[in-house]
C-alpha cells in the first residue's frame, strides 16, 4: 500500500474497511465505507476509548560541540522532568529514510548538545544501542517546555510531501503533550462523528499513552519497538470499561496505544483487574495475544509487512486480517500516520436486530 | 447548593490570554486567589514573567506562557503548554484583544490589515484556541469559555469599526459554540467588563475621565465570582452575554 503523503483536505473523511470476524448480513466479512459512517458499526452500550495525548514538538535539530548536525528525536519522558529518552540522527533531514540518515557522531556521556536555545547534555547511553540516549536538558519546568515548543517540530516522515506542522498531527480531542508521535487512529474521528455515536448510546472514555517514535533509523532499536510506554488511565474509563463488559458491550480501542494501555495495565495486575492510574507498559500485541479488555480496534489502514499489521490480527485472526490488507491494497487504500482507517471489530457488521439479540 | 459552589476555583486548570496587564492580569491574579492553577499568554516575555512572579509570590501557581493568539501556528503550542504546565483546562478566558492602530481612525481611513489584524487577534485566535481546548473538556464532560467582548460589539461607534467588528464576530461566534455544545458540560460566556481603566482604554480614549473607569481589579472579581458559580442568582445560561460592572451583574 501507498502512503498518503499529505493530510486530506477534511481530515474527518477518508476510507474505512470495516472488518467484521463473525461476518455481517450473508456472511460478508468487509465493508468498505468512510469514515463518516463510523457510528453505524458501533451499537448502543458499546464503548469508544481514545488516547487524549497531544503530539509534542519531539524533534530537535542542532549540533555538538564539533559541529557536527544533530537531530534529536524524543522518545519517552523520564521522572524528573528535564530528562527524555532520545534517538539521535545524523546530517540530513526528513527527506531522507531515517534508515538512509547517516548515523550520529559518537557521543560519550557528558557530551554538550545545541539545538538552538536549548541546552542539552548526554546523560547515559543506551548500552545496546549507542544512537538511544538519555537527553538531559540545561532549561526545566515553565522554560523547558517554552524551549522545546519553540525549538522543536513535531517528528517528520520522509513519505511527506511537505512539512508537518504542530497543529496538524493533533487529534480533536489532544489534551496532555505526552505523544512523541500523533496517535494517529484517532486523526480521522471528528466530534460530528463523536456526538453521533454519544447520542445512540455508545459512550467515550480517554486515557493517556505516550504514543513514542515509529522508527529510529537503527534496524535493531526498530525490531525491537515499541519501547516501553507510559500511560494512565483515569478513574472515569476504568469505571466506563468495567460497566461496559458487564452489560455485555464491547470495548473499542481508538489506536494501538489505547490497546497496550488497557491490556498492558491488565495485564501486570496481579489479579488481572484493571485499575485506575499510571504505569509502564512493555506489552507487545502479537498475533497470538487473548485481548482480555478491548473488544476491537480503529487502526490506520496497514500493509502486510507492518508490524502494526500484527497486531490487528489479535482482533480478527491472521486469515481475516490477510483478506482485510488484500481488500485494501487492491482498493488502493492509503497508509501510514495520514492515510485511512480500518475497524477491526466483531459484529461490526451485523443487523441491528441481530445484534440486539447477540447483545440480550 | 453543592459544596462545590462554595469553595472557589481550588485545583482548576485557567487559562487567560493577554495576561500581562488590565483585565487579564487582574483575572489571573484573583483566579489564583481562588485556588486556581493559573496559565497567563501574552506576546511580551517580561510584564508577563512579571504578573507571574507576582502571583507566585502571594503563594498562587502561575505560569507565564509568550505567543501571540493572533498566529496560527502559536495554538497547538499555547494549548500544549498549558496542558503541561497546570494539566487539564477547565477555564479559558479569551481575553486578548487589539484595537489596531490608535488612535482609532474612521473606517474609510482604516487600512485593510489592520481589519485582518483586528480579526486575527480578537476573533481567529480565540476561535483556535477554543478549539483546541474545548475538545478536551468535552470528553471529560465539563469547562467554561469566557470571551471578553465590549459594547462596541453591539453599538456603532464611530471610529471602533475593526475592534466593533471584531468583538461582534466573537460574541456570535460564542453563541454558536454554546448552541453546539449544549448537553456537552461544556458552557461558553460573552462578558461585556464595561469601561476600565486600562492601558487599551488609554490608547483609544486617552481624554477620558479616569475617576469613572471600573477598576479592572473589581471587574476580575466579578468575573471570577461567576466562575464559582457564586454570583447570586445562579450561573448565567451558556451562550448568554453578560454585562459585568464593578457593582454587578447583567444577563441579557
Amino acid at each position: 500500500m501507498k502512503p498518503a503523503t499529505t493530510y486530506p483536505e477534511r481530515r474527518d473523511d477518508v476510507r474505512l474497511l470495516v472488518v467484521d470476524p463473525d461476518g455481517g448480513a450473508g456472511g460478508a466479512m468487509l465493508h468498505e465505507t468512510r469514515t463518516p459512517a463510523l457510528p453505524d458499526f458501533l451499537a448502543p452500550g458499546d464503548l469508544l476509548v481514545v488516547n487524549d495525548a497531544a503530539t509534542l514538538p519531539a524533534s530537535l535539530r542542532g549540533h555538538d560541540d564539533s559541529g557536527h548536525d544533530i537531530e534529536a528525536r524524543l522518545l519517552a519522558a523520564r521522572c524528573g522532568g528535564a530528562t527524555f529518552a532520545a534517538v539521535l540522527l545524523g546530517a540530513g533531514d526528513w527527506h531522507a529514510r531515517t534508515e538512509d540518515r547517516p548515523p550520529p557522531p559518537e557521543l560519550p556521556v557528558g557530551a554538550r548538545l545545541r539545538f538552538g536555545a536549548l541546552d542539552a547534555d548526554i546523560a547515559a547511553r543506551d548500552p545496546r544501542w549507542p544512537r538511544l540516549v538519555e537527553l538531559r536538558f540545561a532549561a526545566t519546568g515553565d522554560d523547558l517546555w517554552d524551549a522545546l515548543y519553540r525549538e522543536g517540530r513535531p517528528v517528520q516522515y520522509a513519505y511527506l510531501a511537505h512539512e508537518l506542522p504542530l497543529w496538524a498531527v493533533q487529534t480533536v480531542y489532544a489534551a496532555r503533550p505526552w505523544a512523541f508521535e500523533m496517535p494517529s487512529a484517532g486523526r480521522p474521528l471528528s466530534w460530528q462523528a463523536l456526538l453521533t455515536l454519544r447520542r445512540k448510546g455508545v459512550r467515550w472514555a480517554a486515557l493517556t499513552h505516550a504514543a513514542g517514535l515509529s522508527s529510529t533509523g537503527d534496524p535493531a532499536i526498530d525490531a525491537a519497538l515499541p519501547l516501553p510506554e507510559r500511560y494512565d488511565i483515569p478513574a472515569a474509563t476504568v469505571r466506563a470499561v468495567t460497566e461496559t463488559r458487564a452489560r455485555g458491550g464491547r470495548v473499542v480501542a481508538v489506536g494501538t496505544t489505547v490497546v497496550r494501555a488497557l491490556e498492558g495495565a491488565t495485564a501486570t495486575a496481579r489479579d488481572g483487574v484493571l485499575r485506575p492510574g499510571g504505569g509502564e507498559t512493555d506489552l507487545i500485541i502479537t498475533p497470538a495475544f487473548r485481548p482480555r479488555i478491548v473488544d476491537g480496534i480503529l487502526s490506520g489502514a496497514h500493509a502486510a509487512h507492518e508490524s502494526h499489521f500484527r497486531l490487528l490480527a489479535a482482533f480478527a485472526g491472521t486469515a481475516v486480517i490477510h483478506a482485510a490488507a488484500a481488500h485494501a491494497e487492491r482498493a488502493g487504500f492509503l497508509t501510514h500516520e495520514l492515510g485511512d482507517s480500518m475497524l477491526v471489530l466483531p459484529g461490526a457488521l451485523a443487523r441491528g436486530d441481530e445484534r440486539a439479540r447477540a447483545g440480550s | 447548593m453543592s459544596k462545590q459552589l462554595a469553595t472557589g476555583l481550588e485545583g482548576q486548570g485557567v487559562l487567560v490570554t493577554g495576561g500581562s496587564r488590565g483585565l487579564g492580569r487582574a483575572l489571573a491574579l484573583a483566579a489564583a486567589r481562588a485556588g486556581a492553577r493559573v496559565a497567563l499568554v501574552a506576546r511580551e516575555r517580561e510584564p508577563l514573567a512579571r504578573v507571574a512572579a507576582e502571583i507566585r509570590a502571594a503563594g498562587g501557581d502561575a505560569h507565564a506562557i509568550v505567543a501571540d493568539v493572533g498566529q496560527r501556528d502559536a495554538v497547538a503550542a499555547i494549548a500544549g503548554q498549558a496542558a503541561a504546565a497546570i494539566g487539564a483546562i477547565d477555564v479559558l478566558v479569551n481575553n486578548a484583544s487589539t484595537l489596531g492602530p490608535v488612535p482609532l481612525r474612521l473606517l474609510l481611513d482604516t487600512d485593510c490589515e489592520d481589519v485582518e489584524r483586528a480579526l486575527a487577534v480578537n476573533l481567529v485566535g480565540p476561535f483556535r484556541l477554543t478549539k483546541a481546548v474545548a475538545g478536551p473538556m468535552v470528553l471529560r464532560g465539563r469547562g467554561t469559555i469566557v470571551n471578553i467582548t465590549s459594547d462596541a460589539a453591539t453599538e456603532a461607534y464611530e471610529r471602533w469599526g475593526a475592534y466593533g467588528a471584531s468583538k461582534a464576530a466573537l460574541e456570535q461566534l460564542g453563541r454558536i459554540w454554546a448552541a453546539e455544545l449544549a448537553g456537552t458540560g461544556v458552557r461558553v460566556l460573552n462578558v461585556d467588563p464595561g469601561e476600565m481603566d486600562t492601558r487599551m482604554h488609554a490608547d483609544a480614549m486617552p481624554d477620558a475621565d479616569r475617576s469613572l473607569l471600573a477598576d479592572p481589579v473589581r471587574v476580575a472579581a466579578r468575573i471570577v465570582a461567576l466562575l464559582m458559580g457564586n454570583d447570586g442568582d445562579g450561573q448565567p445560561r451558556s451562550g448568554s452575554r453578560v454585562a459585568v460592572s464593578a457593582a454587578a451583574a447583567t444577563t441579557s
